[in-house]
Formats: C-alpha cells, structure tokens, sequence
C-alpha cells in the first residue's frame, strides 16, 4: 500500500471509529477491502483508494469503516471468561442485588452477537436461581451490519462449532436449512442498538457487568484512557468490567483493579467508587 | 502426550485428522471402523475418540453403545465427527454417551474448541 494512501485511511478510520491502523495491520486492509472495490466495480484496492480521495461519500466511508472495524467472534470465546460469569461475578452479584433483583450487562462491541448470545444462554441456564429477578443484557457495535446478523440470531455450522457446547447447539437453536438459528427466547434477552465508544455512551444508564473484549486493542493509548474513564462512570462501585485477554488496565489508569484470581476480570478501585 | 483414537473408514480424513491433532500434540491412533475401533481399545484405552458415524462393518453408533458397555469404556472422552447434522442425530448420539460432536467439514480451530470444551486442552 502506498504511503499516501495509508495515511489517509488511516486518518479516516481514526476520525470514525478511533480504530489505530498500525503498519503491522496492513495485511488486514486487502481481504477487508477489496471486496468492497469488487462491489463498486472499482480497480482493486488503487481503485478504491483513487474514487475515497475523488469523493468520499459517507456510504463508502460507512462500508470501509464497518468493513475494517468488524471483528471476529464466537460463542463462548475464550471459555474462562463464561466459567467465571456462572461461578463467581453472577453468584455475587445475586448476592449483592438481592434487594432489587435488577442485573445489567453491557457487551460494548457485541460485534454480531455470540457474545451477548452466550451471556443469555448462560443466564438461562441459571433460571432457577433467577426466578424472580430481572436480566438486561444491551449489547451495542458500531457497524450496522453486523448488528443486523446478530439480531437475526441465524448461524452458519462453521459458527455454532467454535466454542458452542453440542448441548447448549440441541437445547438452544433450531436447523433452517444449512443454517443454526437461536431461539427467540434468548434473542429476546438481548437489546441491540448502534453505539460508537468515540461518542457520549452515557445514555445507556448504569451496568453491573460490562464486557469491552478484545475493543481497546485498536484504540491508541489516549482513547483506550478517555473511553475506561467513561466506562467507570457508568459503573456501580461493585461492578465489574471484562477486558480481552491481550488486553490490561495496567499502565493506562488507576481507576480499575484486577480482580485476584480471575483473569480478564477488573473492578473499581476503591477511590474511584461512583 | 494423550491419546487420540481416530475412527474413519476414510483414509483421507483420518489423515488430515491426524495431522491436526498432532498439531495439537497428541499422540494418534487409527481404526477404519466400529470393530477394529473396539479391538484397539481392549487393547489400550484412549483418552479421546474421534468417530466417524457412518462406516462399513460397525458404524459410530453401535460402536459407542459397545464402548460405554465395555469394561473401562466409559473413561475416554468420544467426540463424533460426521457429516450427520440432524438435531435428532445429535441427540441420540449424546444419549448413547457421546460427549461432543463435530459436523464435517471441520478445521482445526473447531477441533481445538471442541477438545477445549471437554478438558482435553
């Protein structure tokens, strides 16, 4: 890629979604990219570069941005986050909320949907513990498209076999032809809307459980500071917040701790308690 | 090192198989079907099986009804890998002891989520 035209997309990217396009994420630009030009019926990725800097439309820049901010996801990613939602973070918080029986969970960039899927199965799976209380799970991305997937729930077999376990597949998803689709009882447990992190996320209210997996990798220093600092404000002083497994606290603010033991997992530190 | 009965009447498959799970690290072993699968594990249990369903001789199945009968059999983790993709199948398949179950085609990184998902990485 030219220099010229790496800088302007990644000044674009930058402006849109505080996504860091690094010189090691070049590679990332072509398979993301020029199936966007093939769309266009423009010349490969000069193509598309020449018609960004001629007229940059918002729907080109829409499509480019989603299309290199759009990551992958499956359900219970990572397995260990999942053991210690069931087994210490939702036992606590039963304990803790058992006044006004109310959990919110906030998946930040839900990308299309296993994550906030898996919460639901999750939470499903303790419904007797649950009998009584009510669960939000609000689970937002930037890219509108692939909120459309999430909200169909609808799967391909390559997608139900990562990290799905073959009980929960028979228990909560039904075979449309070649495709897996969620029950709509657990695609009813989860809110969708569009939300960038750049922008004011205050409006969504408070959150026991927020999961801000594997975002903050993308961002530069500066904006991963700014969007943890607006993250704890929405935070009660014994939430608690997921971070991917690449990513940390540590050295970026002093408004989180990690939780001993439990890999990935932060609470408030005692100063910062809203 | 576990391991790793691989059960196919397909050479192809239990090749490929192979070199995914000694990617993986795991020690492999081969049959072509239910009988030799059973033969081999009377000899040396396995810590894990993958199985094929449809084969000449003793299908996946009727192999796993046998194993879970067998003296030690209910000790292997059993993983079918199959081109079987009803849920009915799935279900009978868990009820006759099965702990995962893969639909092909697969690849390594479903492999590797599977064998995650019943302790076995």
């Amino acid at each position: 890629m030219k220099p010229e035209d790496f800088e302007l997309l990644s000044g674009i990217l930058k402006e849109r979604s505080g996504l860091a396009l690094t010189k090691e994420k070049v590679y990332l630009v072509e398979s993301r990219l020029l199936p966007i030009a093939r769309q266009r019926g423009l010349d490969g990725l000069d193509g598309l570069m020449a018609a960004l800097r001629s007229n940059s439309e918002e729907p080109l820049l829409k499509d480019i941005t989603e299309a290199m901010t759009t990551n992958e996801s499956f359900f219970f990613r990572d397995v260990r986050p999942f053991e210690s939602f069931r087994e210490v973070l939702l036992p606590a918080l039963l304990k803790a909320r058992e006044a006004k029986k109310h959990i919110r969970i906030w998946c930040a960039a839900c990308s299309t949907g296993q994550e906030p899927y898996t919460l639901a199965m999750c939470l499903r799976e303790e419904a007797q513990k649950l009998a009584g209380w009510r669960t939000d799970i609000v689970a937002t991305d930037i890219s509108d498209e692939v909120l459309e997937k999430a909200k169909a729930g609808v799967y391909s077999q390559f997608e139900v076999q990562r990290g799905l376990p073959i009980q929960l597949l028979v228990k909560y998803f039904k075979k449309v032809g070649d495709m897996w689709q969620i029950d709509p009882a657990i695609r009813g447990m989860v809110r969708y809307s569009q939300l960038n992190l750049m922008g004011d996320f205050s409006k969504l209210g408070a959150f026991d459980i927020v999961f801000c997996r594997n975002v903050l990798i993308y961002f530069d220093q500066n904006l991963k500071v700014e969007v943890l600092d607006r993250i704890s404000h929405l935070m009660p002083s014994d939430g608690f917040l997921y971070l991917g497994g690449a990513e940390t606290v540590i050295g970026l603010t002093t408004k989180f701790m990690p939780m001993k033991g439990q890999r990935g997992v932060y609470h408030l530190a005692s100063e910062t308690a809203h | 090192m576990k391991t790793c009965l691989i059960v196919d009447d397909s050479k192809t498959i239990r090749s490929v198989a192979r070199r995914m799970l000694e990617e993986l690290q795991f020690t492999t072993v081969e049959a072509e079907d239910g009988k030799q699968a059973l033969e081999v594990c009377t000899k040396n249990m396995p810590d894990v099986i993958l199985l094929d369903w449809h084969m000449p001789v003793m299908n996946g199945i009727e192999f796993l009804r046998a194993l879970r009968r067998s003296e030690g059999g209910g000790a292997p983790v059993v993983v079918f890998c199959t081109t079987e993709n009803d849920i009915e199948r799935i279900q009978e398949a868990i009820g006759a002891g099965a702990n995962e179950f893969i639909m092909k085609p697969f690849d390594t990184g479903i492999i590797e989520s599977k064998f995650a998902q019943v302790g076995l990485l």
